[in-house]
C-alpha cells in the first residue's frame, strides 16, 4: 500500500490543484479538467506500456466512459457527477473485460491493430446509431455534485475541475502504488520475458488481460469527465486520432513517473489551446513539429526529467 | 517409492530430423542426472518435453506416477518442475534482485495481488536468502543485461528454484562460463539446493559431469546409448567414440 510519504505528497498536490483552480480563470480551470480527463486515459496506456503492450484504440473505452456516463444521464435521470463518473468507469471496465479475452492473445504490432480496429469499428456503428444521435451525438445537462448544483457556469467548471482533481490524484496514487508492488514488478516482467513468466508458473494472458482491464477503466473515467465538462458526447471520442492523442501523451510522459503523465496532458492541451489562438488551422502541423521535438530532445519522455534518483547508467558503468 | 521421473517411449522428429527416438528413462528422487551428447543429440529435445516447451510425437512423462504429457509449461511448473536454460531466461531490464522479487511473487501468489510491497519481510527474507545461496549479493542492484554470463546462468538458476521444485532440469549450465570458473559454478549451484531436490543437468565438460553427477545419460541421435554411474558410461566404447571422442 502507500507509504505516509507518498500519502502526505498525494494530499499535498490535491491542495495546490484545488488551490490553484480558486485563482486560475474559467478557461483555464476547463483546460485543466480536459487535461486531467486525458491524462487519466494516457496513463491507462502507461500501464499498458508497462507490460509492453502499445494499444491504439485507447479511445473506445474513452468513449465507453462518455457514453455511460451520458446515457445514465439521459435514459436513467441521474445527474449526480460521482454516480455518473462511476457509472462511466465501469461501462468501460465491462467492456475491457468483455474485449480483453480475445486481445490478450495478440502482441506488438497485433495488439496495437486490433485494438484500433475494435475503436474504430465502435466508431463507426456510433456514427450509425440514430437513436445516440449519429454522427452529431448528444447533448448533457450540468450535473449536480452530491445533491448540491452549481448556480454559474464559473462554478459549475470549478466543481468540476475540483472532482476530477481528487479522482486524479487518488488514481495517480494508486496506480504509484501498483507500478511499486511486486504486480507492477511482474508487468514488467512479462514486457521482458514471456517464456519466463510462465517457466515461473503463472499465466501472461492474465497479466496482460489484468492491465487491458485496468487501463480500460482509466479511459473510461477521464471519458465520463470530459463528457460531463463537454456537456456533450459524440462517436469522434472513438475515433483513432482520439487514440493518438493518448498515445502522444504516455510517450510524451514517459514511463518513470505518473505525474508526468498529467503533466504531458497539460502541456499538449496548452499547445492545443495556444495553436489554435495562433494558427488556427494548423493544429495538426504544430503538434507534429511538437511530437518531432519531444522524439529528438526528450526520447524518455519528460518523465525521465521529473525522475530525481536515476539507475546508473551503463557508460557510467563501463568505465 | 514411486520414481520422480518416469519416461516412457518418448519421441519427437522435426522434419526429417529425429530428436528423441524411443526415450525410457526412471529417474529416483534426489538423483543427480547428467546429460551428455554432441550438438544435436538430442538434450534440450528432452528437457523441452519433460517441461512442456515441446509436445512429443509419442511416449508419455510421468511425474511421480502422474501424467504430464503434452501439458502446458505453466502447469508442469505448478506439478513441481522447474528449469533453467541453455540462454539464460531473465527479465533484462530488471535488476538482480527484482527478478527474484518477481520469482517469488509468482511462487507465493503474492505477485497477482494488486499492491503487494516488494519490501514486505518475507519477500525480503527469500530474497536475501537466495542472494546470499547464489552468491549474488553484489550483483543486487545491477540490471541483467549489464551482467556477466556466468552471473546470469547463476540468476537464471536461482529464478527457477524460487518454487522449491522437486525436479530441476538445468540446461549447459555451465555454457559461456571459463573452465576454470566451471567447477565455481557448480559448486554454487549444488550447495544452494536442498538434498531431495532432484537434478537433471545438460553439461559437455566431462569433469564437470564425473564430479557432480551419479549417473549420466549419454544422448547420440535421440537416442540414450549408455545409462549408467558416470565412470562406467566415460568408459564405455560408443560412448568414447560418439560422444567424448577419447581413444583410450
Ligand atoms: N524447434 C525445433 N525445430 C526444428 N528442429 C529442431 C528444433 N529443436 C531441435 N531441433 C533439432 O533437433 C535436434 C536435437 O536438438 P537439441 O537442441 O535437442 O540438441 P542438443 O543435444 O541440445 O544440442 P546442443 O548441445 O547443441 O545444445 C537437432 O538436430 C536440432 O536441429
Ligand atoms: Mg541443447
Amino acid at each position: 500500500m502507500l507509504d505516509w510519504r507518498s500519502t502526505a505528497h498525494l494530499c499535498m498536490a490535491l491542495v495546490a490543484l484545488l488551490a490553484a483552480g480558486l485563482v486560475l480563470p474559467g478557461w483555464a480551470n476547463f483546460l485543466l479538467v480536459i487535461a486531467l480527463s486525458k491524462g487519466l486515459a494516457a496513463l491507462g496506456l502507461v500501464v499498458l506500456l508497462r507490460s509492453g503492450l502499445l494499444s491504439f484504440g485507447q479511445g473506445l473505452f474513452y468513449c465507453a466512459g462518455g457514453y455511460g456516463a451520458g446515457l445514465l444521464m439521459l435514459w436513467g435521470g441521474i445527474s449526480d457527477a460521482a454516480l455518473l463518473v462511476g457509472g462511466g468507469g465501469l461501462f468501460a471496465l465491462l467492456i475491457g473485460v468483455a474485449t480483453g479475452p480475445l486481445v490478450a492473445g495478440y502482441r506488438k504490432i497485433f495488439f496495437a491493430t486490433l485494438t484500433l480496429a475494435l475503436s474504430m469499428l465502435v466508431h463507426g456503428a456510433l456514427t450509425k446509431a440514430d437513436f445516440l444521435g449519429g454522427t452529431d451525438g448528444l447533448n448533457l445537462r450540468a450535473p449536480t455534485f452530491f445533491g448540491w448544483r452549481a448556480g454559474s457556469a464559473g462554478e459549475n467548471v470549478y466543481a468540476l475541475y475540483a472532482f476530477a482533481s481528487i479522482l486524479a490524484v487518488a488514481l495517480a496514487g494508486l496506480c504509484r502504488a501498483h507500478f511499486g508492488s511486486v504486480r507492477g514488478l511482474l508487468s514488467l516482467g512479462v514486457r521482458d520475458n514471456e517464456i519466463r513468466i510462465e517457466y515461473l508458473g503463472t499465466s501472461v494472458r492474465r497479466v496482460v488481460f489484468e492491465n487491458f482491464v485496468i487501463a480500460a477503466f482509466l479511459a473510461g473515467i477521464g471519458g465520463a469527465i470530459n463528457a460531463l465538462a463537454l456537456s456533450h458526447i459524440d462517436p469522434e471520442l472513438a475515433f483513432w486520432t482520439t487514440s493518438g492523442e493518448f498515445v502522444f501523451v504516455a510517450i510524451l510522459a514517459g514511463q518513470a513517473s505518473v505525474v508526468a503523465v498529467f503533466a504531458a496532458s497539460v502541456l499538449l492541451e496548452v499547445v492545443r489551446s495556444w495553436s489554435s489562438q495562433y494558427f488556427p488551422n494548423a493544429w495538426q502541423l504544430t503538434l507534429g513539429v511538437f511530437m518531432l521535438a519531444v522524439i529528438l530532445f526528450l526520447p524518455n519522455g519528460v518523465g525521465a526529467l521529473l525522475r530525481r534518483r536515476s539507475r546508473p547508467s551503463v557508460e557510467a558503468d563501463a568505465k | 517409492m514411486t520414481p520422480i521421473l518416469e519416461v516412457k517411449s518418448l519421441s519427437k522428429t522435426f522434419g526429417s530430423v529425429t530428436a528423441a527416438a524411443d526415450i525410457n528413462v526412471s529417474v529416483k528422487v534426489g538423483e543427480r542426472v547428467g546429460l551428455i551428447g554432441t550438438n544435436g543429440a538430442g538434450k534440450t529435445t528432452f528437457v523441452n518435453m519433460v517441461t512442456g516447451y515441446i509436445k512429443p510425437d509419442r511416449g508419455t512423462i510421468l511425474l511421480q506416477g502422474r501424467d504430464i504429457t503434452g501439458q502446458s509449461p505453466r502447469y508442469i511448473t505448478r506439478a513441481g518442475v522447474c528449469r533453467s536454460f541453455q540462454i539464460p531466461q531473465l527479465f533484462l531490464g530488471l535488476t538482480a534482485e527484482e527478478n527474484l522479487v518477481v520469482a517469488i511473487g509468482i511462487a507465493t501468489g503474492r505477485a497477482l495481488a494488486p499492491h503487494a510491497s516488494p519490501d514486505a519481510p518475507d519477500t525480503r527474507g527469500a530474497v536475501e536468502d537466495l542472494l546470499s545461496r547464489f552468491r549474488l549479493g553484489e550483483y543486487r542492484h545491477r540490471v541483467v543485461s549489464e551482467l556477466p554470463g556466468g552471473v546470469r546462468k547463476l540468476l537464471d538458476i536461482a529464478v527457477a528454484v524460487t518454487r522449491k521444485p522437486k525436479l530441476l532440469l538445468l540446461d549447459e549450465p555451465t555454457s559461456g562460463v571459463a573452465s576454470e570458473q566451471k567447477f565455481a559454478l557448480m559448486d554454487i549451484v549444488m550447495e544452494a539446493l536442498p538434498d531431495d531436490v532432484t537434478v537433471l543437468f545438460v553439461e559437455h565438460d566431462m569433469d564437470i559431469v564425473s564430479r557432480y553427477s551419479d549417473r549420466v545419460l549419454a544422448f547420440y541421435d535421440g537416442r540414450i546409448i549408455s545409462d549408467a554411474h558416470p565412470s562406467v558410461v566415460l568408459s564405455d566404447p560408443q560412448v568414447k567414440s560418439y560422444i567424448t571422442g577419447a581413444a583410450n
